[in-house]
């Protein structure tokens, strides 16, 4: 309702300075308002035919992987509450399993004739493989009114337009037992060299100080590149993923790191084959039942950790830190790794246009804190909704993700999918065995054919 | 027993009546039974030919023609390389282990699960007390979808998990490994588990195998004095043969494929150390989306398995297949 009003607002208010910039004599200023909202001034009629009730009827498909409570529950009644404001609108919800939603069926669709209009992905390099299919509406126009205020939209731009809007963002770090870590004695560290002394505590107290599921290779992939991040300056991390090679000296650097860090037995016995989120020997589960004192992952991973453990009071038990900082090494010691849930439109043009309503609508700050709600995990694209958020260490997460000098997208989706996987690879072997051969590797791995 | 001897002796002159009757009504159409012939050859073989033509040999001819194409699925497919995607793979370290990989589990299914089939075979196809329970407990591991496998042995696997808890329980602590683990007995567990899956289904196909030989020919055996160990050895090793061929060519042509139960135990890893051809190709096809790639890998792997089964049915099955296949070849 709010949304529709809002829409209201922003139709008038282009139609009106359309009709000021065709009154006015051809100056320079008044051209270039013309040609600003040209793009926009296509959605405003179409709003407007919409409240006069003459739209043609836009059937709209779903695509996302809300395949559990709460987020289903969320999505559907955002459906309810977009269809109740825009008549005209039909949207079916298809929640898809994550991995066969992202490795199989998207691909398969954007390459068939029938995509579906709306359906979810994560940004980056993956977003502009699709775009190359043709399917992927840009919409940057019809989004430009309010794009501006949502966070880590840049993500989902390709070649400088938005072909996608994210809906909840994720920030990674270390999640933590504080009743472990009292019960030790240790405090958070904000130094590797503090996180290396708490390990040894840990160790020595009988518990595996941090878990890893390097079963799936990018719980590992979140150490290299936090490594990467401490190592190297912002402008450096870019420029590797723009051009696809790791061959700067600063990431030679994080390898050794890493495998400085490898060398100290950080891990729980038998990381290699720990998978990161199923069933309770994963290294969620191991960090929910009290084995583990903490891992390294997405603040999704409170959720996971609920679905594998029986452990009632986990919530409380579980606190957040940054990635520890690496004094005196070149790169940002706030920088975040994450990333986020976003969607794409694809279909007519009407089709895109609600679809791009629509995602209006999902990142509204009502909407929004629904989404990052209770039971819900990540944090809000419109940031004034982080007080949504219920769980103590996902605040703090949130919290700490406001100050950080920047986030970095993970890199294996900043990059396209075949360079980004070999890099994931690379890493896995780095962790395996890390001698200089696989640190070659990792620096070519995208380059890889 | 007498009613049904009735019914059968009911029906017996009623059916021969009946094809006389058809026989001579037929004979004077020289056409007739040719065309009647081809109509059901047509309308029997349609349906299945349509089928194998659309799911079997179209997919493998576009498989081959992705194979020389650049193309991540998504876009045109217009990035054509020629044979770039077959060298690349032989130049990667990854497949190359992974041909090794499967090589090893494929010769390993063939040398260990075969003679360890045969053996408990024969001694389930001997009469005792218990003897139908432990034959359904041998084939129960077959029925488990081999996703469910995958489950149950990577919780029984892990670190502290049961395998390590029994081991301990009698005083073999020392023998617990880091199953899934360590990159060196990886590629054994997996070996395990699949044999673990797959011996009760050998041991059925050779118990059925053991049901056709003759009982008479055991008994003349014994009657002329053959020990149980020549009556094994010269009776019924050498009629139990075909079933072990083809036995042996379901078994290679399984592991050269496998898939399922790696993937779920190790996705191929820790760092590539029991990945096979299929892990690999899933890695490459559908994780990173290089559909061009995983094609080529997959052409490779239909070769192998092509190359393998001509082989195997014109010198191994050659004497079991006489008459179907040898002569359509010859």
């Amino acid at each position: 309702m709010r949304s529709s009003r809002a829409l209201a607002a922003v139709a008038v208010a282009v139609a009106t300075a359309t009709a000021v910039a065709a009154c006015s004599s051809g100056s320079s200023s008044s051209s270039s308002s013309t040609s600003t909202t040209s793009g926009a001034s296509s959605s405003s009629s179409a709003s407007a035919s919409t409240s006069a009730g003459t739209a043609a009827k836009v059937t709209l498909t779903w695509w996302n992987n809300a395949t559990n409570q709460p987020l289903l529950g969320v999505y559907t009644s955002a459906i309810k509450g977009f269809e109740a404001a825009h008549p005209n609108v039909t949207i079916t919800n298809v929640p898809i399993q994550n991995e066969l939603l992202q490795d199989t069926k998207i691909p398969l669709a954007l390459e068939g004739n029938n995509p579906p209009n709306i359906y979810q992905q994560w940004g980056g390099g993956v977003l502009g493989q699709q775009v190359a299919s043709g399917k992927v509406v840009n919409i940057t126009s019809d989004v430009s009114s309010w794009i501006s205020g949502i966070s880590g939209a840049s993500g989902w731009q390709a070649n400088g337009q938005q072909y996608g809007v994210p809906v909840d963002l994720h920030v990674v770090g270390f999640w933590y037992r504080k009743d472990i870590f009292k019960k030790v004695g240790i405090t958070v560290p904000t130094t590797l060299t503090q996180l290396e002394s708490d390990d040894t505590k840990l160790r020595a107290a009988g518990y595996a100080p941090i878990a890893v599921g390097s079963k799936d290779r990018w719980p590992d992939a979140f150490w290299w590149e936090y490594f990467a991040l401490r190592d190297c300056p912002q402008a450096t991390v870019t420029s590797a993923i723009k051009s696809e090679s790791f061959s700067a000296s600063c990431f030679a650097t994080a390898s050794t790191d890493m495998a400085a860090f490898l060398k100290t037995n950080p891990f729980q016995t038998g990381f290699l084959g720990t998978s990161s989120q199923q069933g309770a020997g994963s290294s969620a589960g191991m960090v929910a039942s009290g084995k583990a004192a903490m891992e390294l992952q997405g603040d999704w991973d409170p959720s996971v950790m609920e679905g594998v453990s029986t452990n009632k009071g986990l919530s409380s038990e579980l606190g957040w830190f940054p990635f520890p900082q690496t004094p005196g090494s070149a790169g940002s010691q706030t920088a975040v790794l994450g990333g986020g849930d976003g969607y794409s439109c694809t279909g007519s043009t009407a089709q895109a246009q609600a679809c791009a309503e629509f995602l209006q609508y999902l990142d509204s700050p009502s909407v929004q804190a629904q989404i990052v709600g209770p039971g819900a995990s990540g944090e809000p694209v419109v940031t004034s909704e982080s007080k949504a958020i219920t769980l103590p260490a996902t605040q703090t997460a949130a919290a700490y993700f406001k100050t950080a000098s920047y986030e970095e997208l993970y890199f294996d989706t900043a990059l396209p999918t075949k360079p980004g996987q070999n890099l994931d690879t690379a890493i896995a072997n780095y962790f395996s065995s890390p001698n200089s051969g696989n640190a070659a590797a990792i620096a070519n791995s995208p380059q890889t054919p | 027993m007498s009613r049904s001897t009735a019914i059968a002796a009911g029906l017996g002159p009623a059916a021969a009546e009946q094809s006389a009757a058809a026989g001579p009504r037929r004979a004077p159409g020289w056409r007739g039974p040719k065309l009647r012939k081809k109509t059901e050859l047509t309308i029997l073989l349609a349906p299945a030919l349509i089928l194998f033509v659309g799911f079997v040999l179209v997919p493998i001819v576009i498989a081959a023609y992705y194979s020389f194409y650049s193309w991540s699925g998504y876009g045109p497919l217009n990035d054509y390389i020629g044979l770039r995607n077959y060298s690349y793979a032989f130049q990667d370290p990854a497949f190359i282990h992974a041909i090794e990989h499967t090589l090893m589990l494929t010769v390993a299914s063939v040398v260990i699960q075969g003679p360890l089939a045969i053996s408990i075979a024969l001694l389930l196809n001997r009469k005792f007390v218990g003897r139908g329970f432990l034959r359904t407990v041998v084939f129960a591991p077959y029925v488990l979808p081999p996703a469910v496998t995958g489950v149950m042995w990577s919780l029984i696997l892990q670190p502290g998990g049961f395998a390590d808890q029994v081991l301990k329980s009698f005083g073999l602590g020392g023998l617990v490994q880091l199953w899934l683990a360590n990159v060196h007995i990886v590629l054994g567990t997996v070996f395990v588990v699949l044999t673990w899956q797959y011996l009760g289904f050998g041991i059925v196909l050779l118990l059925a195998g053991l049901q056709n030989i003759p009982k008479e020919l055991k008994e003349a055996a014994e009657i002329d004095g053959a020990s149980p160990w020549q009556v094994t050895r010269r009776i019924t090793l050498p009629l139990l043969a075909p079933t072990v061929r083809i036995w042996g060519f379901i078994t290679i042509i399984g592991s050269l494929q496998i898939f399922d139960i790696v993937w779920i135990l190790t996705e191929g890893g820790p760092a590539n150390a029991s990945g096979t051809i299929s892990t690999y190709m899933y890695l490459e096809g559908v994780q990173s989306t290089d559909f061009g790639f995983a094609s080529a890998i997959a052409v490779i792997l239909f070769a192998f398995c092509f190359v393998f089964a001509l082989f195997y049915q014109r010198f191994a099955l050659r004497r079991d297949t006489r008459g179907a296949i040898t002569r359509a070849v010859g």
